[in-house]
C-alpha cells in the first residue's frame, strides 16, 4: 500500500448503508451515513441505544451479525478500501490495522486460556514474532497498560483479574498489534465510575503516544467531552450533527443535539430539572417520512415533515436539519423564512 | 485439591458399599440356585450337600459379612453354573468387552466431536443438515435393530466383514487381544459401530448445542476482532469451552457403553461379560450376576472420577486455589 498523503483521512466512510433482511421486509439499521476519522484523531460517537452506534463499529470492522449486511457505500483505510475485502483479507485488517474494544471487560477474554496466552497468540498471527518474543512484548504491553507485576500476572488466567484490570487486558490485546485505529465500543459502560475514568484516560495516553485513531462509540457525552476531538450525534441510523467536540457542546445546531445537552447533569447547576426528550427514538419499521427527528423535535416545520435533510456545512459543524439549511438562512437574512 | 479427591473416594466407598449390597441380596431373593445346578432327579441328600458346600445354608448375616470380606479380596466365590472361580470367568471375558467398550468410545468422539464443530459452525449448512437428519437415526433407532441392519447388509448381502465372534485372539498372559489380527479387527467393525452409533450423534449433537452456544458469546467475537485465524477461533477457542460438558456426558457414556454391551454382544455372539451376565441370568449364577455387577458399579465410580478430574485439567478457574473460585480478585 503506498504511503497515504498526509491530508488523507485515516477512515473514510462514504454513504454507508446497513441492512437486516426480515420476513417483514427489509429493515435499514444505518442509512447512508458518512465521516471520517484522521491520524490520531479521536473521534467520539454518542447517541441514543439502537441508533446505529455499535453497528457502524461492527459494519467497519466486517464483523457484521448475518443477517446483518452491508448494502451499499464504502469504507477506505488510509485510502484502501475495505469494505468488500474477502474474508481472509478482512481478517488481517482487524487487529493488525484496526483493534477494537467492546463493553464487557468481563467476558471478552476467554475463561480458559491465560492471558498471557491471549496476548501471545494475537501478537503472532499479525507481526513475525517467535513466542518468546511475543511473551516479552505482551509483558512490555501489560506494563503500559498498568498492570502491577506483569511478568507474573502473564501466566494467570481471567478470572483472577478485577474489571478494571480486566478491561486494561483488553485494550492490551487490541493495542497489540500497533493497529491505526481503535473501534472502542462502550469500553467503560460496564465498569466503576471511579476506575471509568481510569480506563478512558489510560485509553487517550495510550492512543496519543501511539498515534493511534479512536472511534469511541458512548452514550456518555461526558466521557466524549473530556477525551474526543470531534462528535458524531448519531439518530435512527444517520448522523445528525458531526463536528469539534468544543463547538458541538456549547453550540448544538441540531435540536437532539440540544436535547442531549440539556440531559447532562453538571455540577455547577444543582436544583434544576434536568430536561429531557420527550418520546423514544422510532423504531427501525416505523421511521417517520422527513426528518426521522421530527416527532420528538420542539422546532419542527412542515418542511421537516416532507423531506429528509443531509448534512449541511454549518461552519466547522455539519448538521442534518432544516433549520440550517442554507436556503433558509438565505430566506431569513432577506426578511422572509417561515416558522 | 486433595481434599476433593479424598471427598469422592469417600462417596466413590459409599457407593461401592450400596452396589455391595444390592449384590448380596440377589443371592437371597432370585430363585433357588440349587434348582437349577441339579437335575430334576436329584435327591434331597444331594440338594443339601451341594447346598452346604456352596454356603447357602447359613444365616442371611453371616452370608454377608462374609460376602463383603470376600468381596474385598476379589473373592466372588465360585460360578453355579460353570463350577469356576467367578473372578477367573470375568476376567476371561473383560478384555472382550473393553476393547469393544473403547473401539466404539474412540468411534463416537472422533466422528462425533468433529461432526458437531462443524455443524455447530455451518449452522444453516446443506451439509449440516443433512448430519442432522442422519444423527437422528442413531438417536432413534434400538441397538439390535442397527446391529441386524449391519449384519445383514455387510455381513449377509456383501459378505464383507464376519457377522458373529471375536476373530482370533492374541494372548498376551493376562489379556487377550483382537486388536492385533486382521480377522479380529474386522470382527470387531460391525459390533463398534453398532455399540457406538448412538453416542456418536448423542456427542455430535451435544457439541453441536454447545458450539452455537460459545459462537454468540463475547469472547469469540472479541476473538474475530483480534484478527485470529478462524481454525484458532473454532478449534482453540470455541471447541476448549464445549468440553467441560462433553466430557461429562462421554465420561457417564463410557459406563453406558459397558451396560449397553450386554445387547450388541447378544447380537453379535461377542465373547465378552454381558454375553456371560445375560447366560448367568438364564441359570439364576447369583456369584457372577453380583460380581458384574459390582464390576460394572466399580467402572462407573472410576470413570467419573476421572472425568471430575479432567475438569482440573480443562478449566482454570477449577484449578485456583478455592479462595480465588469464591470471588477473591486482585
Amino acid at each position: 500500500m503506498p504511503r497515504p498523503p498526509a491530508n488523507q483521512p485515516l477512515l473514510q466512510v462514504e454513504n454507508l448503508v446497513v441492512e437486516f433482511p426480515t420476513r417483514r421486509g427489509v429493515l435499514r439499521a444505518i442509512d447512508d451515513i458518512s465521516f471520517h476519522i484522521d491520524q490520531g484523531e479521536v473521534l467520539g460517537v454518542v447517541g441514543e441505544s439502537g441508533a446505529g452506534k455499535s453497528l457502524t463499529g461492527a459494519a467497519i470492522i466486517g464483523l457484521l451479525e448475518p443477517p446483518g449486511r452491508i448494502a451499499g457505500g464504502r469504507v477506505f483505510l488510509d485510502g484502501g478500501r475495505i469494505d468488500d475485502l474477502p474474508p481472509e483479507k478482512m481478517r488481517r485488517v482487524r487487529g493488525k490495522q484496526i483493534g477494537a474494544i467492546f463493553q464487557d471487560p468481563l467476558t471478552s477474554l476467554n475463561p480458559l486460556y491465560s492471558i498471557g496466552r491471549q496476548l501471545a497468540e494475537t501478537i503472532t498471527t499479525h507481526l513475525p514474532m517467535s513466542e518468546a518474543e511475543a511473551r516479552k512484548r505482551a509483558i512490555e504491553l501489560l506494563a503500559e497498560v498498568g498492570i502491577p507485576a506483569p511478568d507474573k500476572r502473564i501466566d494467570h488466567y481471567p478470572h483472577q483479574f478485577s474489571g478494571g484490570m480486566r478491561q486494561r487486558v483488553v485494550i492490551a490485546l487490541a493495542l497489540c498489534a500497533n493497529p491505526r485505529l481503535i473501534i472502542a465500543d462502550e469500553p467503560t459502560t460496564a465498569l466503576d465510575v471511579s476506575i471509568q475514568a481510569q480506563i478512558i484516560a489510560l485509553l487517550k495516553r495510550l492512543c496519543r503516544d501511539h498515534g493511534t485513531a479512536v472511534m469511541l462509540i458512548t452514550h456518555d457525552m461526558g466521557v466524549i467531552a473530556e477525551t474526543a476531538d470531534r462528535v458524531a450525534v448519531m439518530y435512527a441510523g444517520r448522523i445528525a450533527e458531526v463536528g469539534p467536540v468544543r463547538q458541538v457542546i456549547k453550540h448544538a445546531l441540531h435540536p437532539y443535539t440540544e436535547g442531549l445537552m440539556g440531559s447532562i447533569p453538571s455540577v455547577g447547576m444543582d436544583r434544576q430539572r434536568l430536561a429531557q426528550i420527550d418520546g423514544a427514538m422510532p423504531r427501525l419499521n416505523a421511521i417517520p417520512q422527513g426528518c426521522a427527528f421530527n416527532p420528538r423535535c420542539p422546532k419542527v416545520f412542515d418542511r421537516c415533515r416532507v423531506e429528509r435533510p443531509d448534512l449541511m456545512a454549518q461552519g466547522t459543524t455539519q448538521v442534518a436539519c432544516w433549520l440550517h439549511a442554507p436556503d433558509r438562512a438565505l430566506a431569513k437574512a432577506a426578511g422572509g423564512g417561515r416558522g | 485439591m486433595t481434599a476433593f479427591v479424598v471427598r469422592r473416594l469417600m462417596q466413590a466407598v459409599l457407593v461401592m458399599l450400596t452396589v455391595g449390597f444390592i449384590a448380596f441380596t440377589m443371592f437371597n431373593f432370585i430363585g433357588d440356585p440349587v434348582n437349577n445346578l441339579v437335575g430334576p432327579d436329584a435327591t434331597a441328600e444331594d440338594r443339601e450337600r451341594i447346598r452346604v458346600s456352596l454356603g447357602l445354608d447359613r444365616p442371611f448375616y453371616v452370608q454377608y459379612v462374609k460376602f463383603l470380606a470376600n468381596a474385598v479380596q476379589g473373592q466372588f466365590g465360585t460360578s453355579f453354573r460353570l463350577g469356576m472361580k467367578v473372578t477367573t470367568v470375568l476376567a476371561e471375558r473383560m478384555p472382550a468387552t473393553l476393547e469393544l467398550v473403547f473401539s466404539a468410545a474412540l468411534i463416537s468422539l472422533c466422528i462425533g466431536v468433529p461432526l458437531g464443530v462443524y455443524t455447530g459452525i455451518h449452522r444453516r449448512g446443506v451439509l449440516s443438515r443433512v448430519f442432522l437428519t442422519f444423527s437422528l437415526i442413531g438417536i432413534s433407532l434400538p441397538t439390535f435393530l442397527i446391529g441386524i441392519l449391519l449384519i445383514l447388509i455387510f455381513s449377509v448381502y456383501l459378505k464383507w466383514l464376519p457377522s458373529f465372534g471375536r476373530g482370533q485372539v492374541v494372548d498376551l498372559g493376562w489379556w487377550s487381544t483382537g486388536f492385533l489380527t486382521q480377522s479380529g479387527l474386522r470382527s470387531l467393525i460391525l459390533p463398534a459401530i453398532t455399540l457406538g452409533l448412538f453416542q456418536t450423534t448423542l456427542i455430535m449433537r451435544l457439541v453441536r448445542a454447545e458450539m452455537l452456544e460459545v459462537m454468540r458469546t463475547d469472547y469469540i467475537k472479541f476473538a474475530r476482532a483480534r484478527g485470529l485465524s478462524r481454525r484458532a477461533i473454532n478449534f482453540g477457542h470455541a471447541l476448549k469451552n464445549t468440553l467441560v460438558p462433553v466430557i461429562t456426558i462421554t465420561g457417564l457414556q463410557i459406563g453406558g457403553l459397558i451396560a449397553f454391551a450386554i445387547i450388541t454382544e447378544t447380537v453379535f455372539q461377542w465373547p465378552g461379560m454381558g454375553l456371560l451376565f445375560l447366560q448367568a441370568i438364564q441359570y439364576a449364577d447369583v456369584p457372577v450376576m453380583s460380581c458384574y455387577l459390582i464390576l460394572v458399579a466399580l467402572m462407573f465410580v472410576m470413570i467419573n472420577l476421572a472425568v471430575d478430574l479432567l475438569y482440573y485439567a480443562v478449566d482454570p478457574r477449577l484449578r485456583a486455589d478455592r479462595g480465588a473460585v469464591r470471588g477473591r480478585q486482585v
